[in-house]
């Protein structure tokens, strides 16, 4: 349940404690004494950043299934030409070599509709995760730079926010905004924003107190720029963790609004085609396979990110790198922490 | 002290967010929610109560700081008004005959969910790259890809229709009067079973991880080393050394869990045609009751914030820390 709701999983929270050392020592002092040199540096590790993706298995993994769902939107019309919601007479069809995956009970084609409806979900994962990741930014720089009456202010917001209820908050929202596909995204970013805003922002206080932040100041660099060019590139992978997190919350969160009924029913995607198995009753009558394919994709697509988001982890936090080669060694002392350590 | 005040200040300023932002959306939102409402239930409203609900709606012309301070009084003096899809019961009335449902439900969940979860962590961070190590975060992962509704409704079919073990909805049987019976007891418990069970399904694996990951911190103290060289047991060790010093952000997520036991509880509810606050909230949703549907945000509202407030007291009698800054 709280997997559902919290847009900040523990994988993002683990990312925070252990990487408050992100910005290294040589690259500030370099960041003081040439300042023009500095973007180079930064482009330099974050081209490790992708070589280690590249490398790790588990961000292979979860790129490829992503790069599949998202050909398969794309292509979405190309293989299924015509309104996928379309009503036939072939109602409740077996899966069979016409219909791969059946027929719903108004004789909707199944693949037809789930290939369909990546598109929404995809686009509304996005947008909810990219618009949320921004709010979050935003907030948490200015929160940890300006500090004070500012931080205190903004951090009661996030917290307000944080601890409302987020599940009926939504519904409630739902309910008294028209439905569309734009009230979706905007309720999914105004339940969503708080936690990616709490992890940025504890993150970008530990980056602020570091030396070169100040000697920026001390240079006489605006706000702006320190904020955007000195600190948020210092915290590249935290940011990517917490977008992935959100884009995570955003998709399956859709999926539950719109299988309450509280989206936009008259468009495709995953969480609405659950609706309407929900509604055609298609588990009591035994149409699982009207059920399956979109919770399926649906697992398929927050696990396959899950993956990327550990991957972002582990590539850039060396101690959990340790912790895999410590598992590998045949010592099994019962406290192997510490050797890692 | 200053800390417990501090927080308290703290839950007043989110539970007046709350009410504003309760007192803002009808009045603000696009559409007349009481026009759609009074078609709906015409003929059962007396003249006054449709006065009150003009009033909780603001659909009067009076200015709106006027409004403001007559709503605040209302909620204060805990007038939620009547709701309209169980006419002509008090909202307060129907909430009150809900919520202990809830309160079931997601209490036995959280508990089983917490106790397990957190002895499954405190074993995978005390065998690291074990069994239970290397086997169940992954796996736990991957369930807790897939939306919650899905499973719940996977589980219900499977268990529910096919195999017929559990029933299928409500929390007893129609027709049985609720007492302390051993009959309504045993009757109330198979129906639990189903919903609780998929709740702990998909949330237990947070509570692992998040204890797994502090555990493994807490391990690699001095301290830890200290009690190894003294010789003691190691149950003693990774229970009254280890564990008890890695509680504490548990504790936290306890009152997180706590609070959305309330509100969180909703997709089950509905899945499992459960009768609780989040099932009355969806159903006053789809039956336009506005005021039920404000007192229900209020009332999961202000759980949560309850149930936080008494892990921050809780916390201050665990950690010195916080007693000390």
């Amino acid at each position: 349940m709280t997997t559902f709701i919290d847009p900040s999983p523990s994988g993002v929270e683990s990312t925070t404690a252990a990487l408050t050392t992100a910005g290294p020592a040589p690259e500030s002092s370099a960041a003081v004494r040439q300042p023009s040199r500095a973007p180079r540096r930064v482009r330099r590790s974050k081209q490790g950043f992708v070589h280690g993706l590249l490398t790790n298995k588990k961000a292979m993994v979860g790129m490829a299934v992503m790069l599949a769902f998202i050909t398969l939107a794309l292509l979405a019309p190309l293989m299924f030409p015509g309104d996928p919601s379309r009503i036939t007479d072939m109602a409740s069809l077996e899966p069979s070599a016409e219909h791969w995956l059946g027929t719903t009970a108004k004789g909707q084609d199944v693949m037809a509709l789930t290939i369909h409806g990546s598109r929404s979900s995809l686009l509304v994962g996005l947008t909810v995760g990219l618009a949320s990741t921004f709010i979050g930014i935003l907030v948490g720089l200015a929160s940890a730079y300006f500090g004070k009456f500012i931080d205190e202010a903004l951090s009661l917001v996030t917290n307000v926010f944080l601890l409302l209820p987020g599940l009926p908050l939504l519904v409630i929202l739902a309910a008294f905004l028209p439905p569309g596909l734009g009230t979706v995204i905007l309720v999914l970013v105004i339940t969503g924003w708080a936690g990616s805003a709490r992890v940025l922002r504890s993150q970008a206080l530990s980056i602020r107190s570091k030396d070169f932040v100040a000697a920026a100041a001390v240079s006489g660099e605006r706000a702006g720029r320190i904020m955007f060019r000195e600190i948020l590139p210092n915290m590249a992978s935290i940011v990517m963790g917490t977008l992935l997190a959100c884009v995570i919350y955003g998709i399956g969160a859709q999926a539950g609004l719109e299988f309450l009924g509280l989206g936009d029913v008259s468009t495709v995607s995953w969480g609405n085609n659950l609706f309407w198995a929900g509604n055609e009753g298609a588990l009591l009558t035994g149409s699982w396979w009207v059920f399956v394919p979109s919770g399926l994709c649906i697992a398929l697509v927050a696990f396959a990110l899950a993956l990327i988001n550990y991957a972002v982890d582990e590539v850039t936090n060396p101690r959990l790198r340790k912790i895999t080669a410590a598992k590998a060694s045949p010592t099994t002392t019962k406290t192997p922490g510490r050797s890692a350590a | 002290m200053r800390f417990i005040l501090r927080r308290l200040g703290f839950y007043l300023i989110a539970f007046w967010a709350s009410i504003t932002l309760n007192f803002l959306l009808p009045r603000f939102m696009p559409g007349d929610p009481v026009s759609r409402m009074f078609a709906r239930s015409t003929g059962r409203m007396q003249p006054e109560q449709i006065e009150a609900l003009r009033k909780l709606l603001g659909v009067d012309d009076r200015p709106i700081w006027e409004q403001y301070v007559d709503y605040l009084h209302s909620i204060v003096t805990g007038q939620m008004g009547v709701s309209i899809s169980r006419f002509p019961t008090p909202v307060t009335e129907v909430i009150a005959s809900q919520i202990g449902w809830t309160l079931l439900l997601g209490g036995t969940a959280l508990v089983i969910a917490a106790v397990v979860g957190n002895l499954l962590g405190i074993l995978a961070a005390w065998r690291r790259g074990g069994a239970i190590d290397s086997a169940l975060p992954p796996v736990l992962v991957f369930i807790g890809s897939f939306p919650y509704f899905w499973l719940a409704m996977g589980a219900l079919y499977l268990f529910g229709v096919v195999l017929g073990w559990f029933p299928l909805r409500h929390a007893f049987t129609d027709g049985l009067e609720p007492g302390f019976t051993w009959e309504f007891i045993s009757d109330a418990a198979a129906h639990l079973v189903l919903p609780a069970l998929t709740i702990v399904l998909v949330s237990i694996g947070g509570w692992m991880l998040g204890m797994r990951n502090t555990m493994i911190a807490t391990n690699a103290e001095d301290y830890i080393t200290m009690a190894e060289a003294k010789g003691l047991r190691p149950g003693r060790i990774m229970f009254r050394y280890a564990a008890r010093n890695a509680m504490l952000p548990s504790v936290t997520s306890f009152g997180m869990g706590l609070g959305f036991v309330v509100g969180g509880a909703l997709l089950t509810e509905v899945v499992f045609a459960y009768p609780g606050v989040g099932y009355q909230l969806l159903n006053a949703v789809q039956g336009l009751d506005y005021p039920l549907m404000q007192g229900l945000f209020l009332t999961i509202t202000a759980a949560v914030l309850l149930a936080n407030f008494l892990v921050d007291i809780l916390y201050v009698r665990l950690d010195p820390r916080v007693r000390s800054n």
